[in-house]
């Protein structure tokens, strides 16, 4: 077991393939953890104009598994650096910054305008007064539920915590699980917890507590988890969630088993390949909880930088103003099926769940990322995994709670 | 010149077996001896495998005795540690089934094998499915019996044996091999003899034949008490450690606390390694004796 400590750099020589060995052509290249293959795609895309509009240069994409990926990234960014890697923002990429293994790209935002054109991201981007990437897509989460099912169970679609939890007895006595979820690995407990908090005590309160200047034993956020523990113990969420992954989960609301998903807009695209479509599949915002609080979204920003050890960064800094521009934004958002952060860019009007994630985000309060990339990663996994056990354990809240707080002691 | 020479003329006798085994010597400190120092010395800092190191002394290992998770998986460790175990009867029954002359049973014994020689992942993901909580086989069967589905890898209390029953699957056919082996070598005239003195059964069995795969028991002991301390491979695929961390054992949390998506802790992970090679060390230590002892005194 002792040789695990050995970083592997298997995984990032693996993918490595030789490309054309052009004598008067410069070498750009990208790592990937866009595996799935609308966005494969989507930045192939990428490629294919960027190097019709640079003939010099010569792009390769290594594409990963975007779980292996988050593991991967520490060895090839130290040891067999690509000159772009795709990432993600807010805290996630804080310990790439810290180690200096991201590259500062404040000039690529200077001269391409980028600071009024990515000016929603830029917060997100930015640490210790710097920008360390580009971000090139974001996306909105809240609830995917079935509108023929809801028809069926004679429930509306809620705008209040009171209407929810009646659309949720009413789907239970259709026979209808009201939310599915399969939170095994553990970051689908946190969409739940993080709309549950922002809705119970808003936007700041939520970062705060995310940035470690609240104690976890605090009661507003016994408040959020007494919302939680309603949820819980009416049996909203599906059953055994433990043992299922996000993708599972998909499968009981496809059957018509289940109503309703507290999910990123990535889960659209699973749904209606395995049948669903615009009329029986919809979307409604977290409905409000406390009065007052006003609404604020979990909008998550996919990211691409320059690594710091990069053989090309005069063609890399280029790369990221293309893959910045309005233009490119439009047309790989509409592959991906998110929405596009240049504001300059256009949504894809054809798509209802985007139009409708865009017009919710733009009248946001505030954007947060997501708990796993607003909290440190210990805190994070510490948080994600006491929410599971609070799923499954409500009446452990106390020790759960006591936990969490001794986690963040030790984190901040 | 003439004294190098003169001198591997006279040594040459006590220098030949060192460089001999100088390449192996060399393998074995770069890849085994060196990376437990290491470890050690990493078990001692505050450190994310990337920015700079600092030394905290025994901190890392004063948060282990306080913290929930590694009592978790060391008690995991202990069950996996017993309940492995059970490869060895069970394996040694298979063989004994096995060890008999039927029209094809090559194959047979082949099919008993199988398991042992497809990869570990896949056991887990079949597994995994027998256990799926709506359609696996286990609850479709307990249905019919009109008992309720167990969700065995989502509930705590059930989730540690589920993944042990899966490894025993595989366990159980490496030790049934080692037997039918150790079956091959058993003395015929041994066995005739305890027949004529009327020996049969469960005493012929114990006092006979045992006796004679005792070197068959030994080896299937070590390589499961082994296999049951490095489990890692059928808990990251069959749970990933959860429900909420009931199913880690130490090499899986160490895994997670240094290299997993949110790790970056290679101090704390050093320290979980350290506490788990003191384990295996005591194992260790009485397998090297033992192998010691039966080749000073024949044993």
């Amino acid at each position: 077991m002792l040789d695990l400590l050995k970083p592997s750099m298997l995984l990032a020589a693996g993918t490595m393939l030789a490309t054309g060995a052009f004598a008067d052509t410069r070498e750009l290249v990208i790592n990937s953890n866009l595996s799935d293959p609308a966005p494969k795609q989507a930045l192939a895309d990428v490629v294919a104009d960027f190097e019709a509009a640079n003939p010099d240069v010569d792009v390769t994409v290594n594409t990963f598994d975007h779980e292996g990926y988050k593991t991967s990234i520490r060895n090839f960014l130290s040891a067999d650096a690509p000159d772009l890697a795709l990432w993600f923002a807010g805290n996630r990429m804080l310990p790439y910054v810290e180690a200096g293994l991201f590259e500062p790209v404040d000039d690529v935002w200077e001269e391409n305008g980028l600071n009024d054109s990515l000016k929603s991201a830029a917060s997100a981007m930015t640490i210790d007064g710097k920008k360390w990437g580009v971000p090139y897509t974001y996306y909105q989460w809240g609830v995917y539920y079935r509108k023929d099912l809801f028809e069926q169970a004679g429930a509306e679609v809620p705008t209040t915590w009171d209407e929810f939890l009646a659309a949720g007895e009413a789907l239970k006595a259709a026979g209808i699980t009201p939310i599915t979820i399969g939170t095994k690995y553990l970051w689908t407990a946190a969409g739940v917890f993080d709309y549950l908090n922002l809705r119970t005590n808003g936007y700041e309160f939520h970062m705060d507590l995310t940035a470690g200047k609240v104690e976890w034993t605090d009661d507003r956020v016994r408040a959020t988890m007494e919302n939680f523990k309603q949820l819980v113990e009416a049996g909203f969420f599906l059953e055994n969630h433990a043992a299922y992954s996000w993708q599972e989960a998909l499968a009981p609301m496809v059957q018509g088993e289940a109503a309703m998903y507290v999910m990123g807009n990535f889960a659209v695209a699973p749904l209606k390949e395995a049948g669903l479509t615009d009329d029986n599949l919809g979307f409604f915002q977290f409905p409000a909880i406390t009065e007052g609080v006003p609404l604020a979204e979990d909008a998550p920003t996919d990211t691409i930088h320059i690594a710091a050890n990069a053989k090309n960064k005069d063609d890399a800094k280029a790369f990221l103003a293309f893959i910045a521009s309005a233009d490119q934004q439009t047309k790989m958002n509409a592959t991906l099926g998110q929405l596009p952060v240049n504001s300059g860019a256009s949504v894809n009007e054809e798509d209802p769940f985007l139009v409708a994630g865009f017009e919710m985000l733009s009248n946001a309060h505030g954007l947060a990322q997501f708990f796993d990339r607003d909290a440190p990663a210990e805190m994070a996994k510490a948080g994600m995994e006491g929410f599971q056990e609070f799923m499954v354990k409500p009446e452990r809240l106390d020790a759960i709670l006591e936990r969490l707080e001794k986690v963040r002691q030790k984190v901040y | 010149m003439s004294s190098l020479a003169a001198y591997w003329k006279a040594n040459q006798l006590r220098l030949t077996p060192w460089l001999f085994l100088a390449p192996g010597m060399f393998m074995f400190a770069v890849y085994v001896i060196i990376p437990i120092f290491q470890s050690f010395s990493i078990s001692l800092y505050d450190w994310d495998g990337l920015g700079a190191r600092t030394f905290i002394g025994f901190d890392n290992y004063v948060e282990l005795t306080d913290d929930e998770a590694f009592y978790t998986s060391l008690k995991n460790n202990v069950i996996w540690l017993l309940l492995y175990l059970l490869a060895i009867p069970a394996g040694l029954f298979v063989a004994l089934f096995l060890n008999q002359t039927v029209t094809g049973i090559r194959l047979y014994k082949s099919l008993f094998f199988f398991p042992f020689v497809i990869s570990q992942v896949v056991v887990g993901l079949v597994f995994a499915w027998f256990y799926d909580p709506s359609y696996g086989l286990m609850n479709v069967v307990l249905g019919l019996f009109g008992v309720e589905p167990i969700a065995v890898l989502a509930d705590e209390r059930f989730v540690t044996y589920g993944i042990i029953a899966a490894g025993l699957w595989p366990q159980t056919a490496y030790c049934m091999i080692l037997y039918l082996t150790g079956l091959n070598a058993v003395d015929p005239e041994q066995i005739e003899a305890g027949r004529l003195d009327n020996a049969k059964g469960w005493r012929m069995l114990w006092y006979v034949i045992l006796p004679q795969l005792k070197p068959a028991t030994f080896i299937a002991i070590v390589v499961t008490v082994i296999g049951a301390l490095r489990s890692f491979d059928l808990i990251s695929i069959m749970t990933d450690g959860g429900p909420y961390g009931t199913s880690r054992v130490l090499a899986f949390y160490m895994y997670e606390q240094a290299f997993s998506e949110y790790g970056f802790r290679m101090g704390y992970g050093a320290a979980i390694a350290v506490v788990l090679f003191l384990i295996m060390m005591i194992y260790i230590a009485y397998f090297l004796r033992r192998m010691w002892r039966e080749e000073t005194e024949g044993l």
